[in-house]
């Protein structure tokens, strides 16, 4: 007979990790939130101080500007690329697995390695900028990382480049289950690949893309490590790209670090990231019902 | 006519989505005397002498040692853990299972950055930070690993393992001896994933670590870039030293990675 505290041993080194290392920290999160909490420790409750300085703090603003920019900017290219790549590969051709595979590399690739990569690639002395003056079509290099638009938009061609194959393959396996009959029978009424795109693969996916959307939107507005990298750490000239984690990070580390404000702005993240989840949920469950 | 057009646009997204890492491949094997600006793909004086130079830099071997440390922990960690727990959500019963799964299901729902700095705290608190310790905890028995795990073990079939209990077998030597074993397809999926996340992290170790002898590869190559700039051959042959582990384990269980994206084992 199982004695009634063997399933707590299994559990426990789980239950410890998870509890320990995630749900306690967003619990004190949420307290130190309302708190002047510093890095040396302390902290007294303040209400809803943090919160109103936040409202007054122009980097705060930027900070949401930069991170809700990337998000609208990186969801349409992310949702659409990926679906069309995955139409590309579908088909069982020869070789198809070797593309397959090429195409998914970016993903495993980490952060760091990406950004570096790119950085070099867009350079102005880099290899973009020389095969465009080679082709003509500029005189002077772009500035791509040291504009602070052109920065933020090379981060976000980074993340869309990163995240293709990941979609793809997502994709690769909601096309599996579109019904083939459909299709067919829409050949048999004379229609045309672009019409059969648009009346029968689209719909069959929608919920496939709409949860494209919701992770590529929530993984978007979480950015970090490319426009971290893309800058060498600044943020951008003078900060202007530096995106809400990277405002989290630079506000609450280091020996004069602002743990209270920090933890607001991490709770402001929280209810952001969460309302994002939600929406996408909503959408869903309103295709279903129709 | 048609096959031939497909051909050319995969060739084109080959060309993009492989391409800079040749470029980056082919500028860490060009020699001293050769112009890294000039767009030519092949080196015309290939050299591993970058790379020889790169760990003269910084010391590339410690931080690859310090990473490949921080993997192979999280991936034993969460293969054993997210088992273990897996297996009596799926298959105990007892009181409280609903409960216990909860807090799993919630830890799915916090975001890594959320926690950033309050998980700084708790390090600080059992005097971890900058240490491999405090890289590895986090992260030691992902909530979504469990949950993963929890499915394997609910879609096998329960009669081999009614008929060991009959035989006398207890929890444990179920767990071991009959469901692992029929479960290791999943686990495998854990455990790439694990390996990835963890060989890939920046954000954690770049907040947590701060002595450069405990610098993983990732945090490496950052301040690598932040010192060396001026010379991208060594950039570039410590981009290769990171990544090209994870291809070759990439290339070798590519199938398995295509199935962790479709259970869902990258976070979202």
């Amino acid at each position: 007979m199982t004695r009634w505290y063997t399933p707590w041993l299994f559990l426990l080194p789980g239950l410890a990790v998870v509890v320990t290392f995630s749900l306690a920290p967003f619990v004190n999160m949420i307290v130190l939130a309302f708190t002047d909490a510093t890095a040396l420790g302390g902290g007294r409750f303040t209400g809803l101080a943090n919160f109103q300085r936040m409202l007054d703090d122009p980097k705060f603003w930027l900070a949401l500007r930069n991170s809700s920019l990337y998000l609208a900017c990186i969801v349409p290219p992310l949702v659409v690329l990926p679906l069309l790549i995955a139409l590309l590969v579908q088909k069982k051709l020869p070789g198809i697995t070797f593309f397959r595979t090429a195409f998914f590399t970016p993903v495993i690739a980490s952060a760091v390695v990406v950004g570096l990569i790119w950085t070099w690639l867009l350079d102005s002395q880099g290899l973009v900028n020389n095969v465009l003056r080679a082709l003509g079509w500029i005189s002077r290099p772009v500035p791509f990382l040291t504009d602070e638009w052109l920065l933020l938009f090379s981060a976000m061609l980074v993340t869309v480049w990163k995240g293709l194959g990941y979609y793809m393959i997502i994709y690769l396996a909601a096309l599996g289950n579109v019904p083939n009959d459909l299709h067919e029978a829409a050949q048999v009424d004379g229609a045309g690949p672009i019409r059969r795109f648009f009346a029968v693969t689209v719909p069959a996916l929608r919920p496939t893309m709409v949860l494209v959307a919701a992770l590529s939107a929530v993984n978007g507005f979480r950015v970090f490590s490319e426009i971290y990298l893309l800058s060498g750490g600044s943020g951008g000239p003078g900060g202007a790209n530096t995106s809400l984690v990277m405002l989290i990070q630079q506000t609450g580390t280091g020996l004069t670090g602002n743990v209270g404000y920090a933890s607001a702005l991490s709770l402001v993240l929280f209810v952001i990231t969460l309302g994002l989840l939600l929406v996408t949920l909503r959408l869903n469950r309103r295709e279903e019902a129709l | 006519m048609k096959r031939v057009a497909r051909y050319a646009l995969l060739l084109l997204v080959l060309a993009i989505t492989i391409g800079p890492f040749l470029w980056q491949l082919s500028t860490s094997l060009k020699g001293a005397g050769e112009d890294v600006y000039a767009p030519d793909f092949v080196p015309s004086q290939p050299t591993f002498a970058n790379y020889a130079g790169v760990a003269e830099a910084v010391p590339v071997w410690t931080f690859a040692l310090n990473s490949l440390l921080v993997a192979v922990v999280n991936v034993v960690a969460n293969c054993v853990g997210a088992s273990m727990a897996g297996y009596a959500l799926a298959r105990l019963e007892f009181r409280g299972r609903r409960l216990a799964a909860l807090v799993f299901a919630s830890g799915i729902l916090v975001p890594f950055e959320v926690i950033l700095i309050s998980l700084f705290l708790v390090m600080r608190s059992f005097g971890l930070t900058d240490t491999l310790a405090a890289v590895v905890l986090p992260g030691a028995i992902g909530a979504l690993n469990v949950l993963l795990m929890r499915n394997a073990f609910l879609a096998l079939q329960r009669e081999v393992e009614e008929a060991a209990v009959i035989d006398g077998a207890n929890a444990w030597q179920r767990f071991w001896r009959i469901a692992v074993p029929s479960a290791r397809g999943t686990i495998l999926v854990v455990a790439l994933f694990s390996f990835m996340f963890s060989w890939d992290d920046f954000l954690w170790p770049l907040v947590v670590l701060s002595d450069p002898d405990n610098y993983t590869l990732t945090i490496g190559l950052a301040y690598l870039q932040g010192t060396f700039f001026q010379n991208q051959r060594l950039v570039a042959a410590g981009t290769i030293i990171a990544v090209a582990p994870l291809i070759v384990l990439f290339i070798s269980l590519q199938k398995h990675f295509f199935r962790g994206v479709g259970e869902g084992a990258i976070k979202g």
